[in-house]
């Protein structure tokens, strides 16, 4: 490979011909600032942020070094006073059409362009003229667009342009220049998936979760409701960021402490309901084979990917697990089973459920997910706003102690704790049908289908029959599996695990925000899946189906696998959705 | 400025969308056809609404946010039907300085729209346009083809009385 030589503030340093001085710089150990640079996603040199003087022999001129390829010989100067000056008239002018709203945005002490601001020295009235106003939109459960806040750096364009969704974009030009949908339409009138992709990659408050905290305060302050929280597999594996512990913590009983201390009621584990998702699923696919059902059958945890099904492929939706995802299914077993084991009425319960997902807030609305006659699950916060609570609280989370999760609805297995990864679901599924079919005793591991790759395939052999598998995560490469199944399924795969987010559930649109240069530079869904994949190899038990609540819920209350009562709550259906509406 | 969306009702006929699948089955293999496709609907159709801008969004596999994009940033599209007299004052300098400001405004109120709207009967629409390069006989305006210059504001009422059917 050819290399050139370059020195970054007199560092000499050696990169492959057509890297950028960015590039270079962090090779060098040198950090520029960014804005609206991602990483092969969005590579536009548009905000101007990141420049630096360079010298190609010709003396030194200011450039964008995000796209400006390096040359042999060429001295870079990352911070000279001349740059310092440029960078920060940039940030005034960004700031001269900002709202400057930092004292109620969720994004404070966690904002690009905020720090930015700080490190250097930015007036915050330097350029006062034209400044647009925009109506904030409110239109979905799942995200508020506040366009006051933008920079136009089009992250969220590229993120939602990588799910292959694309309802975000520039429109118009010039200082009328705005991110928005098609015809001003709003975004819950689009084919939004709800994946909250571009509230992970938003610089600023832009774009943000919808914050439902104070209907959970409310319910935790009110004497006559039985407020239960169940937290998903992944965010143990990340909530401790929001406290600014290592990338890649396990924070699962200091999570179940700081709940008890907020007044939950009981804390659950996700981790049941995933262990029941996958002995019905694996039920349901047996079922399908048997009977000569819908094949290949694929995955319905994940709300983002049923969305993306439900609006761009609703030819195949009979290919979707009728399996409710972990979340409803927790949510119908605490308001039908722990209701009345416990003589609660199912009305009394505020039913919560903390995330990785900003998807989930749209599924608990979804039809057909009310078992009890009211909704499996009342209130859905992302791990950012369970964040924000303890904070609130006034808890130290950092130092709290270990705590166990309340049982029985909390009693789990490896196989569950794997869901929060891309493949996790199908290794879990796989684990316990080769029990089932083949006899195994003991779980196995199937790495083909481990890490972050898109599209990930593998063959198992499954009562003497080769079981081809597909896993996908994020909504691309959704689509081209969805494509192959179109085209016939030439593969021939039987069955398919399909996440909405990159990653899966680790990298979810709910989860905490890193910084754009840390997305950059660490593979964030790998070091977060692996936390649940260390967790899963030291459980005593790593199969579904072998969970005691597992057992104890089948014999007690369900009558078994697959049965009619099993069915009403642990089962919904789905609908063609129209892409755009004008109402 | 912001582009105007028009709220009048579509009005495509079968024979135009029939053009325009046309355009699009000839020009899909390649997504960089993408602007020409848009002239050309636009050449259908007189302007881009979101019926149109759906089906070549569909036909091209294109997002429609990308082609809402591409429509509002160049000035040559537009979201409002044309009239059957199609209307352009133009406000260039020369034409600004002798007047063509309140010839607009006199044409906007006699009208009831603004810029780059059209009339609810579909008969004028009215425009703001710069240089056409007849500044020699400022202030001007265009009727469709015909071009009318040296322009005072009682002349106005004249011009519209010929275009009455």
């Amino acid at each position: 490979m050819d290399m050139i030589n370059v020195k970054i503030n007199g560092i000499a340093v050696s990169v492959p011909k057509g890297s950028t001085i960015l590039e270079a710089a962090r090779k060098a150990g040198v950090e520029i600032p960014t804005l609206c640079f991602m990483k092969e996603k969005n590579e536009i040199g548009a905000c101007r942020i990141c420049v630096v003087e360079a010298n190609e022999g010709r003396g030194f001129r200011i450039v964008t070094s995000c796209v400006y390829p390096v040359s042999e010989g060429m001295e870079v100067l990352t911070n000279s006073e001349k740059i310092q000056k440029a960078r920060k008239t940039t940030l005034e002018l960004i700031l001269s059409t900002h709202d400057k709203k930092c004292l109620s945005c969720s994004r404070s002490t966690n904002c690009e362009l905020q720090k930015l601001c700080r490190d250097y020295g930015v007036e915050d009235s330097a350029f006062e003229g034209f400044k647009p106003h925009y109506e904030l939109d409110y239109s979905t459960p799942h995200l508020v667009r506040d366009n006051n806040k933008c920079i136009l750096c089009r992250r969220c364009v590229a993120a939602c342009r990588e799910q292959y969704v694309s309802v975000i974009g520039a429109n118009d030009r010039g200082i009328d220049t705005n991110i928005g949908q098609a015809f001003n339409l709003s975004l819950n009138n689009t084919p939004c998936i709800s994946c909250g992709q571009c509230t992970v990659v938003c610089p600023t408050g832009a774009l943000t979760e919808r914050d439902d905290t104070d209907k959970i305060w409310a319910a935790l302050a009110d004497p006559t409701k039985k407020v239960i929280v169940q937290t998903a597999p992944s965010v143990r594996a990340t909530l401790g960021e929001c406290f600014g512990m290592p990338i890649g913590t396990n924070v699962e009983g200091k999570m179940a402490a700081a709940l008890r201390r907020m007044g939950f009621h009981k804390v659950f584990d996700t981790d049941f309901s995933a262990d029941l998702t996958i002995v019905e699923e694996a039920n349901e696919l047996v079922e399908r084979i048997k009977n000569g059902g819908v094949l290949p059958m694929i995955t319905s945890c994940s709300p983002g990917w049923v969305k993306f099904c439900e609006f761009y492929y609703p030819d195949l939706l009979s290919h979707l697990s009728t399996c409710k995802s972990p979340q409803q299914m927790m949510g119908a077993v605490i308001k039908t089973y722990w209701a009345e084991k416990n003589g609660v009425d199912p009305k009394d319960i505020v039913s919560v459920s903390v995330m990785p997902c900003t998807a989930k807030k749209f599924e608990i609305g979804r039809d057909d997910q009310s078992t009890a006659g009211v909704p499996d699950v009342d209130i859905a916060i992302t791990t950012r706003e369970l964040g924000r609570m303890i904070e609130r609280a006034g808890i130290d989370f950092v130092n709290l102690p270990d705590e166990e999760f309340d049982n029985p609805l909390s009693e789990d297995t490896g196989a569950a704790v794997i869901f929060g990864a891309t493949g996790g679901v199908m290794e879990a599924a796989v684990r316990t049908a080769n029990a089932w079919l083949n006899g195994a005793t003991t779980a196995i591991d199937l790495e083909a289908v481990r890490g972050t790759k898109g599209l990930k395939e593998a063959t198992v052999n499954v009562a003497g029959t080769d079981l081809k598998l597909a896993v996908a995560s994020g909504a691309a490469a959704a689509k081209y599996v969805m494509d192959q199944l179109k085209a016939g399924n030439p593969n021939g795969w039987g069955f398919i695990e399909i996440m909405g987010c990159p990653g899966g559930c680790v990298n979810g649109g709910g989860q905490p925000i890193q910084p754009q240069h840390v997305r950059d530079t660490v593979d964030l869904k790998a070091v977060r899946a692996k936390v649940l994949y260390d967790q899963d190899k030291n459980m005593p038990l790593r199969m579904s189906h072998e969970s005691p609540a597992i057992k104890m819920i089948y014999s007690e209350w369900f009558d078994g696998f697959g049965g009619p009562k099993a069915h009403h709550a642990l089962h919904t259906s789905y609908t063609p959705r129209k892409k755009y509406r004008r109402d | 400025m912001k582009k105007k969306i028009s709220k009048l009702p579509f009005r495509g006929t079968a024979e135009q969308e029939a053009q325009l699948k046309k355009v699009i089955d000839e020009l899909k293999h390649d997504k960089s056809n993408l602007m020409v496709v848009m002239q050309k609907a636009q050449d259908i159709y007189g302007y881009l609404p979101f019926e149109v801008q759906e089906m070549i969004s569909e036909g091209m596999e294109v997002p429609l946010e990308k082609i809402y994009g591409v429509a509002t940033f160049y000035a040559q599209f537009s979201l409002s039907p044309k009239g059957k007299y199609n209307i352009s004052v133009c406000l260039g300098t020369a034409c600004y300085v002798k007047g063509s400001g309140p010839i607009f405004e006199k044409l906007s109120e006699k009208l009831g729209i603004g810029a780059d709207e059209c009339t609810a009967d579909g008969k004028f629409s009215l425009n703001a346009c710069r240089c056409i390069g007849a500044c020699g006989l400022a202030p001007v305006m265009t009727v469709n083809d015909e071009v009318y210059g040296r322009l005072t504001v009682d002349d106005i009422d004249t011009i519209l009385e010929k275009y009455k059917d």
